[in-house]
């Protein structure tokens, strides 16, 4: 699926661009693009070590456990193959908390840390597990209840308007993430097996 | 009533990032006498070898992307899916934010910058660009990020989900603001 989305993405860029006579931003969009993206990442260096070792003092004390436990209700229905006490839990409710609440900087560290936790329990590396596929939809479909500071600013007064409209919105993505996760996940097409086998047949062909 | 209950709301959040900052060293101290000093130097090197690990992920969806975007071929979409859908201006106005939204952070950002510029902050075009920025999340860039710090490249059904969920919140959008705010 990427390598078709990642590719096309690009050679629409390259016909598009000649054919809107916009190829020499193409071309300096693909480099400047590839700069951008080191600088994002150094940019997380500070504040991911920060959030990663809040956390591991948190897990050290045993509070990710107790927090882990009290959600394991709405949890184990979202997440049936994370075992009850794993660590990975606690990860994934700390990581929507700081979403729900606006705390941008505090999710992503947070969520890359239930994200290693989740692939400690993945037997094929490098696929998806279901429970990856649902936490990241529920993060991408972004659960919130505080709008985000940049609508505040640039709304001003109005703001308080389109509270309402927005955590309805946010909430009926939220509910058609989780539920076409869990549609597509029983698809064969998208089964492990059937993931790994496509692509592995497409390096065959190209030799 | 609602702008109480927001201002309540933000108030409270600007205390949670200091308070789990304390808080959570203070229960390790005081109650598992865990050397919190120690844990949390040991734990820094983490931040620097998931930040270098994500960059392959970030420079292949982002270098894609930029070039997708530069290359203006969403409006040649746009003029397509206009010719079939849309008769309210309003809601075509905010089609390029939607279509946008997934991609690109700062593009969309940018874009929802320039409805409020144009047509005011009370309009209804520039609450549903509001809502539909504020309700869903650049979900190729996530994916990148969140797939990419644990080297997995076979996302199997993330992508679809996720579009589907964007699909979801910006038609929601459109139709909660029609609904409640005009």
């Amino acid at each position: 699926m990427l390598n078709y989305i990642w590719f096309g993405m690009m050679a629409i860029g390259v016909a598009a661009g000649i054919y809107n006579g916009k190829i020499d931003a193409v071309t300096a969009a693909a480099s400047d693009m590839a700069k951008v993206s080191v600088n994002i990442a150094i940019g997380l260096i500070g504040i991911m070590a920060l959030w990663l070792c809040i956390m591991k003092i948190a897990e050290e004390s045993g509070l990710i456990r107790i927090i882990a436990k009290g959600l394991r209700p709405i949890t184990l229905r979202l997440f049936p193959d994370v075992p009850e006490d794993h660590p990975a839990i606690g990860s994934i409710v700390l990581n929507m908390s700081a979403n729900m609440l606006g705390l941008g900087n505090a999710a992503t560290p947070l969520g890359l840390k239930a994200m290693e936790e989740l692939q400690e329990l993945n037997e094929h590396k490098d696929t998806a597990t279901n429970s990856m596929v649902m936490f990241l939809a529920i993060n991408t479909s972004s659960v919130q209840l505080i709008l985000p500071a940049t609508v505040v600013a640039l709304m001003g007064a109005t703001a308080s308007d389109i509270f309402i409209t927005t955590i309805l919105a946010t909430l009926f993505s939220t509910i058609a993430a989780i539920t076409a996760v869990k549609v597509l996940e029983k698809m064969k097409r998208f089964s492990v097996e059937a993931t790994i086998a496509a692509t592995t047949a497409g390096d065959d062909d190209h030799g | 009533m609602v702008e109480v209950f927001v201002e309540g709301l933000s108030s409270v959040a600007r205390y949670i990032i200091p308070t789990l900052l304390v808080g959570i060293p203070f229960y390790a101290l005081a109650v598992r006498k865990v050397p919190v000093y120690e844990v949390f130097v040991v734990g820094a090197k983490d931040g620097f070898t998931l930040a270098v690990r994500i960059i392959p992920y970030l420079v292949a969806i982002l270098v894609a992307v930029g070039m997708f975007r530069a290359s203006v071929a969403l409006v040649l979409l746009l003029q397509l899916l206009s010719l079939f859908f849309f008769n309210d201006a309003a809601t075509t106005e905010n089609l390029p934010l939607a279509l946008m939204r997934p991609l690109s952070g700062s593009g969309s950002l940018g874009l929802r910058t320039d409805l409020v510029n144009t047509h005011g902050v009370d309009s209804l075009t520039a609450k549903i660009g509001a809502t539909m920025f504020g309700s869903s999340e650049t979900t190729f860039y996530v994916l990148a990020v969140y797939f990419g710090s644990v080297g997995v490249v076979r996302s199997r059904h993330a992508i679809p989900a996720g579009l589907f969920a964007d699909a979801v919140g910006a038609v929601s959008a459109v139709y909660l603001c029609k609904l409640l705010l005009v």
